[in-house]
């Protein structure tokens, strides 16, 4: 009964998206309504309800899902294959976004929550560009509730009921990977909100400052959200896979990389279209690609056209929904773009040195890189339908042509900030960032030493890059302080900062940090295969492990072997660590749970292999010095972007401009 | 390899002694039995990356590298590294085996590929075929900022099309909102 409520739920909930797609969009377009900003009043105001109705519909969906789970009810098809009775609670709920199907209502239901924040928080903005959003957004919605309708139905039942469900994957059996998906969703959906204030605002033919200023922090949002899932998925992949890396450039991970890569982009060219009123076409252009790059991913993830360890649900058949789905999104919006863009002016002239142009060069470092994630991962598929040969395009690959242009980012990562808008003097510059720049030749040439290098060629780039950033930054934040002097007069400075300042301030230190840690774990981890009886013990990067033996371990759903060793550090025992190998009752390939003691400088990192007889066991050690500073990295910069998102300039300053543009003839 | 390797698993011990000894099987069974103890043993016997031994540090981490830039070839998008699988213990040993006898890394990859081609390798080669992957990126990226760059620059060449004087009122209005004052902040 509850499935089927569920089901009446996703159904009530498309045609609530056809109406929401329909009517406030036609509202704002009637008797002119382009133009006046008048249209059809009544029409327009349903679109807040109607974004409120589809979340509410699309909640109850979900949550007649998650009660399927609890209550292991195996004849629903999904649940059967994706859960368990001796899965412990929170993995039946995690369970829900296990597979392709519960996944994709998650998405949805991420969609519906997105479309119902607009429809909160926008009390200031014009009615038309409100509906308009809405509008789109519902379009969205219309196509992934037919997907899941047709192709993907969770409610499916399945008769007889099965005794047991099969499990939920060993994998995904794990706090982080319970946590990801949804935030990487959240990422993905997120910028479903960008572009369809890009969208709306193309069909207003109005592309101005103020819809920047609209679109920047829900932009901000989704970017952090996408930030912190990908960070996830790495950290994850880390300590789950056993294999110690913390990225293999797999398809599915690339399919996240790119629309995080092109976000990037849009939040700095958002900036730009806000505080200049320059670049306005082009941000709308990546706008577009940020959410198709989304969809993109959607479809690769799911279509099984790449091989990719984490691929699931690979059925041609919704792999084709999905394409055409992407097609029409892409297509239908560009050709819009196409229309409408030419009718663009771009204001905001800017000189040569100034920080349009480096945030132009920013746009172009991101877009080469997504270019290169885009064809690296696409390669295979390109060499193969060409008959050219099959090839693998792997981690190799990917970094070379990283490292290519990797650099310059920084470079200029340092620079930008520091210049000012339209117009600088190359002097000013040089005079604000030139104690940074030598302190950073300094760090360069004191790394570059052997006993510090230790021989590897990118050890003293990466540090000295990261070692720019840092004093560039403090040079640009030294350089606000110069108004007032004494100690007052500074803090009255440091206070005079907008918030979002110091987010970037933030962001920026986390690629610092990510750099650094990048370079050192690449450069200076050491990793060994051994095999040790109970009692032995094996040196590694100067630490002592000691084997005590392994003993086995039941869990709820699974049977354990479990490692247990002693840590020392000369004579000094610094932890012990219990690495487990897990034999799903569920059956399936036998899963590593590595054991890992987490530092700021290093971790060390003990996964537990075969037994080899004897009670002895094969295992892998590593030492990671600075792995940490990765996932910092990412955390420093998901802050900046929340810092800089709660900037109050974004909640003030509405009502009025809200009236002006109102009122306003459009014009482009 | 170690010898202790070789040695039967203590469930097989287990079974053989106590059938064999103490109620005395058949020579059938016996042999039946004993071709299970093989049959574990084989397995005790899999390969594990520890029992290799090296001429030098240099030489392990050469072929670990190695390793890690082989793809395995039955698993979904793994290195033989990586991979647990059959066949990537296979190839493992192979490629070992060709290392301690001397080959080079060049002769070990030319083996490879000419048995499984370049999908083998994660690392594609530059060869005339692959020019396309390796430089079609840079061409494309050049390209794009060309177009771009031109795009930007004509626009702004254009004659003076900043705001109306209604838009720059409204601007104003918008951004005095917020604190009365021109932030420079991003």
């Amino acid at each position: 009964m509850i499935p089927e409520l569920g089901h009446v739920a996703l159904i009530l909930a498309l045609v609530v998206a056809v109406v929401q797609a329909s009517f406030p969009l036609a509202g704002s377009l009637a008797g002119n309504g382009a133009s006046t900003g008048t249209g059809n009043r009544p029409w327009m105001t349903m679109a807040r309800p109607l974004a409120y109705g589809q979340f509410t519909f699309l909640i109850i969906a979900f949550a007649c899902l998650v009660q399927a789970f609890l209550t292991s009810d195996f004849s629903v098809l999904y649940v059967g294959q994706h859960s368990n009775t001796l899965l412990p609670d929170i993995y039946k709920v995690s369970a829900v976004w296990g597979g392709h199907e519960g996944s994709l209502l998650l998405w949805v239901l991420f969609m519906a929550a997105w479309g119902a924040a607009v429809a909160a928080f926008s009390k200031n903005l014009p009615l038309a560009v409100v509906a308009r959003v809405i509008s789109v957004q519902g379009m969205i919605a219309i196509g992934f509730l037919l997907f899941m309708l047709f192709t993907s139905n969770p409610f499916e039942r399945h008769f007889p009921a099965p005794a047991e469900g099969r499990d939920l994957n060993p994998l995904l059996q794990d706090f982080g990977l319970a946590i990801h998906p949804p935030m990487l969703y959240m990422g993905y959906v997120g910028f479903s909100v960008a572009f369809a204030f890009a969208i709306a605002a193309l069909i207003g033919g109005r592309l101005d400052a103020a819809w920047a200023r609209w679109s920047r922090p829900w932009t901000t949002v989704a970017w952090v959200f996408l930030t912190i899932g990908i960070a996830l998925g790495s950290w994850w992949a880390y300590y789950e896979l056993g294999w110690g890396g913390w990225w293999f450039w797999d398809p599915v991970e690339n399919a996240s990389l790119m629309p995080w890569l092109v976000g990037t982009a849009l939040i700095h060219s958002l900036a730009v279209t806000e505080k200049r009123g320059a670049f306005k076409s082009w941000t709308v252009l990546l706008a577009i690609f940020a959410f198709s790059l989304s969809l993109l991913g959607t479809f690769l993830v799911r279509s099984g056209v790449l091989t990719s360890v984490h691929a699931f649900a690979t059925d041609p058949e919704r792999g084709l929904f999905i394409l055409i789905f992407l097609c029409i999104v892409t297509g239908g919006s560009l050709a819009l773009y196409a229309w409408r863009a030419p009718e663009v002016s771009e204001g905001g002239r800017f000189d040569l040195v100034s920080r349009e142009s480096a945030l132009l060069g920013n746009n172009l470092l991101f877009l080469a890189f997504t270019v290169l994630v885009l064809f690296g991962t696409l390669a295979p598929l390109i060499y193969e339908a060409f008959d050219w040969g099959k090839i693998s395009v792997g981690f190799p690959w990917f970094n070379k042509m990283f490292l290519a242009l990797a650099p310059f980012l920084a470079i200029l990562l340092g620079i930008g900030p520091a210049a000012r808008w339209k117009h600088d003097e190359p002097g000013r510059l040089i005079k604000t960032l030139w104690i940074a720049f030598a302190l950073s030749a300094l760090v360069l040439a004191i790394s570059s030493l052997p006993m510090f290098s230790g021989g590897h060629f990118w050890v003293p780039i990466g540090v000295a890059l990261g070692a720019w950033l840092l004093f560039s930054h403090a040079s640009i934040v030294r350089d606000r302080l110069k108004n007032k002097r004494g100690f007052d007069g500074w803090i009255a400075d440091l206070r005079g900062n907008g918030r979002s300042f110091y987010g970037m301030v933030t962001a920026h230190m986390g690629v610092a940090l990510f750099i650094v840690g990048v370079t050192m774990v690449s450069n200076f981890q050491v990793e060994e295969d051994v095999r040790l009886s109970p009692g032995d013990s094996h040196e590694l990067a100067g630490y002592r492990f000691e084997f005590l033996g392994a003993e086995k371990a039941p869990g709820p759903n699974y049977m354990a072997d479990r490692g247990h060793f002693k840590v020392y550090d000369g004579d000094k025992q610094i932890t012990e660590l219990y690495p487990e190998k897990r034999s799903y009752l569920g059956g399936g390939m036998p899963m590593t749970e590595a054991a890992i003691d987490a530092g700021l400088f290093r971790d060390i990192y003990i996964s537990l292999g075969e037994p080899v007889g004897d009670g002895d066991w094969a295992l892998r050690l590593y030492y990671k010095p600075y792995v940490r500073w990765i996932w910092l990295g990412a955390i420093l910069m998901a802050l900046g972007g929340t810092l800089a998102v709660s900037d109050p300039r974004y909640r003030t300053a509405r009502s009025r401009a809200a009236a002006a543009v109102g009122g306003a003839t459009a014009r482009a | 390899m170690r010898p202790s390797l070789s040695k039967p698993s203590l469930w097989a011990i287990n079974i053989d002694e106590k059938r064999t000894y103490e109620i005395g099987m058949p020579a059938l069974i016996k042999s039946f039995l004993l071709s299970i103890l093989l049959l574990t043993s084989v397995a005790v016997d899999a390969f594990t990356l520890e029992e290799l031994t090296f001429d030098s540090p240099e030489q392990q981490t050469e072929f670990r590298e190695l390793i890690s830039e082989l793809r395995c070839l039955v698993c979904q998008n793994e290195s033989l590294a990586g991979s647990k699988a059959e066949l990537a213990q296979d190839l493992r040993n192979e490629v070992y085996k060709m290392m301690r006898a001397g080959q080079s890394q060049d002769e070990i990859l030319d083996f490879l590929i000419a048995r499984y081609g370049d999908f083998v390798l994660y690392d594609p080669p530059l060869k005339p075929s692959t020019y396309i992957l390796w430089f079609g990126p840079f061409v494309l990226i050049g390209i794009g900022a060309v177009f771009m760059v031109r795009a930007l620059l004509r626009k702004q060449s254009a004659p003076d099309a900043e705001l109306s004087d209604d838009d720059r009122l409204r601007l104003k209005d918008m951004l005095a909102d917020r604190d009365g004052k021109t932030d420079q902040s991003s």
